[in-house]
């Protein structure tokens, strides 16, 4: 039976990303969750088979990755909100359906704790290398939201968000974070439950005869009927029309549905991208970072500022769809970005794309240890000398 | 009486999505036969079309989900079972149905199968096995038998097929029968059946596949194929399912098990009211 009475923990807790990850899922009123163990994702899960049962929720471990995924969309479309959580090795397993949730406007949560890649590469490492698997895993154009959290309240906070961007926009939503931001434990402050800004998916209107499952409102977006509730109908992964009747051969079809379904974000961008502008006003060098990489940047711009360096830090909550704007506008004032990246360069292309003529410099990691101030620093030294 | 004004007097009508008549399969397909009993089941349990599900794959009998007029949904290929599984764990109130090929659900959809039939979830799987695949033109499958020629076996087969009724009942399945094309009768009673137990079911309908395999192996026109059927089918109910082997002189069909045991919906909701009972005490 739900019993939605335990499913916000209000108070003060000191917990690991991955924990508080698990607690703003079961805040955002998710009564589903499938998963296959992985490092360093696992504790999501066991957090969530605990605790899903005393909220009246279902927890299934199911037989991998795929099957997660697969059981995630389907317990989407019975009704629930829903959510999976991985690593880099299950992310890649679940790209097809992926594919399947954007076709279908399926909402559901992804939760990603990166490590290090390829393959099975480094379990129990940090890493920040499936910032484009995130957006370009699954065959076919098409738009993703994914947010990068860099603190365990945002494990929280932005698990919250990535429910409410995946009910308003019936998409998959991923939540990007890096094994040091799940593992790490922190404070956490839970407000009470109505403080808690909670969205669910539009319902249709229409009578149940009527309906067409995915004939968008204005926002692009359709309403959202689920199984069991009279109104019959059919969803595909195959190009449809309006009503969900495979269209197969029609240029005609195959350009509206894909154009919208990346439409719907690529219009909405303005309103689902946030991020963190810090002494950025008079900055004539800028950080652009996201995850675990822009705790560093912070300090580094503190103690820059000490030195008589300009410096301003742009933090990427939202790093798909890609804040071009925001990043285009300090592009045009300051003499150079950093990008420090826990990868080999993956989001540094898109910042060169949007900075256009402004020399941007990667900082590149990859393995344990995280980028420290001091190379920070000494990079932007470096740009603005 | 037209064509069009015969479908809509029918009276399994009502439960098609008439305006995706025709369907996309060959004349003498098995699949035409698989929904016919599908229907037939569903009209005479009078089943609630508001509370049941249909699930499919990818390959020709994946179409068919599209066709009937209940909430359904046509997933990735081989995820049917996984996609299903979600569905009736959230919502245990819908009756939740797998329709989908031998290809679908035994080779890129085994893992799905075996775990779900192991776990109990209260699904129903009834699957159109026509021994190879179909809609990609025919090449083998994980049920093609040995020395068939397909596209992809021009020098005959040479991988030892699954005998599907025995793998559901080793994986932990409720309910396994099997039939052929031929026996609509039985195969509508064992779908009624299924649908009125808990726990997985699975249902084999053997099926012609006259355009793609039978006329690769030279085995006639799809009345050929249901002649071989009549004249190599025994009914065996009870069998061993480890011995109910198909090969070109014996076909063994029937109802091989039928035990009970509790759902993974029934021990999850148990266990979800002890825990709460459990917290509630400690609480008070």
């Amino acid at each position: 039976m739900v019993d939605e009475s335990r499913a916000v923990l209000t108070g003060t807790h000191f917990m690991s990303g991955d924990l508080a990850c698990a607690e703003g899922a079961l805040a955002a009123g998710c009564q589903f969750f499938g998963g296959y163990p992985i490092t360093p994702a696992t504790e999501i899960s066991e957090r969530m088979s605990r605790r899903l049962v005393e909220v009246g929720g279902v927890f299934v471990q199911m037989e991998d990755e795929i099957g997660s995924i697969a059981a995630v969309i389907g317990a989407s479309y019975a009704g629930k909100k829903a959510m999976t959580a991985t690593s880099g090795p299950g992310f890649s397993l679940m790209q097809e359906n992926i594919g399947l949730a954007v076709m279908t406007e399926t909402p559901l949560v992804i939760v990603n704790i990166m490590r290090g890649g390829p393959s099975t590469g480094q379990p129990t490492m940090p890493g920040q290398q499936d910032v484009m698997q995130a957006r370009w895993g699954s065959h076919g154009d098409y738009e993703i939201i994914a947010l990068a959290p860099s603190s365990v309240q945002e494990m929280f906070n932005l698990t919250i968000e990535c429910f409410n961007l995946a009910e308003t926009y019936r998409v998959p939503v991923i939540l990007l974070a890096d094994e040091i931001i799940g593992h790490m434990w922190e404070r956490v402050k839970i407000p009470p439950a109505e403080e808690i800004n909670v969205v669910s998916r539009k319902k249709p209107k229409t009578p149940t005869a009527e309906y067409q499952p995915f004939k968008p409102d204005k926002d692009l977006v359709p309403p959202m009927a689920c199984f069991g509730e009279g109104y019959r109908f059919h969803a595909t992964g195959l190009t449809h029309d309006e009503k969900g009747a495979p269209e197969t051969v029609s240029a005609e079809v195959q350009t509206e549905l894909v154009k919208r379904l990346a439409d719907k974000i690529r219009k909405n961008a303005e309103k689902i991208v946030k991020a963190q502008r810090v002494m950025l006003e008079d900055a004539d060098v800028a950080v652009i970072a996201y995850g675990i990489p822009s705790r560093a940047a912070l300090s580094a711009v503190r103690e820059a500022r000490k030195k008589g360096i300009k410096a301003g830090l742009l933090r990427l909550v939202t790093i798909w769809p890609f804040p071009q704007e925001l990043v285009s506008d300090v592009a045009k004032q300051v003499k150079a970005i950093v990008v420090p990246e826990m990868n080999y360069g993956q989001l540094v292309r898109e910042v060169e794309r949007a900075a256009k003529t402004t020399p941007v410099i990667l900082l590149s990691k990859l393995g344990e240890e995280p980028h420290r101030p001091s190379e920070i620093i000494e990079a932007m030294r470096r740009a603005v000398k | 009486m037209s064509e069009s004004n015969l479908m809509m007097h029918h009276y399994l009508a009502k439960y098609l999505r008439q305006e995706r008549m025709p369907h996309i399969w060959c004349e003498g397909c098995g699949n035409g036969i698989l929904l016919n009993c599908f229907l037939q089941a569903i009209n005479e349990l009078n089943v609630d079309l508001n509370k049941i599900v249909v699930v499919s794959g990818i390959g020709c009998i994946g179409r068919v989900s599209g066709y009937i007029n209940v909430d359904s949904f046509h997933t990735t290929h081989g995820r049917a079972i996984a996609f299903a599984t979600g569905v009736k764990l959230a919502n245990p109130e819908l009756e939740v149905v797998v329709i989908s090929g031998d290809g679908d659900l035994f080779a890129i959809g085994g893992n799905h199968f075996i775990h779900a039939a192991r776990r109990n979830v209260d699904i129903k799987v009834i699957c159109a096995n026509n021994f190879n695949y179909g809609m990609t033109g025919g090449q083998y499958g994980p049920t093609t038998p040995l020395d068939a020629w397909t596209t992809t076996t021009p020098y005959g087969n040479i991988e030892h097929p699954f005998n599907l009724a025995h793998l559901a009942a080793a994986a932990g399945a409720v309910y396994v029968a099997r039939w052929t094309s031929l026996h609509v009768r039985r195969l509508k009673a064992s779908i009624i059946k299924a649908l009125q137990k808990e726990g997985f079911s699975f249902i084999e309908m053997i099926s012609p596949c006259p355009e793609i395999f039978d006329r690769y192996n030279k085995m006639g026109t799809a009345v050929d194929v249901m002649k071989w059927f009549r004249l190599v089918s025994q009914v065996r109910h009870g069998c061993d399912p480890a011995k109910a082997e198909i090969t070109e002189n014996e076909i063994l069909v029937g109802e091989f098990v039928d035990i009970e045991k509790p759902s993974y919906g029934r021990l999850l909701r148990e266990m979800t009211s002890r825990v709460q009972d459990k917290l509630k005490r400690e609480e008070s």
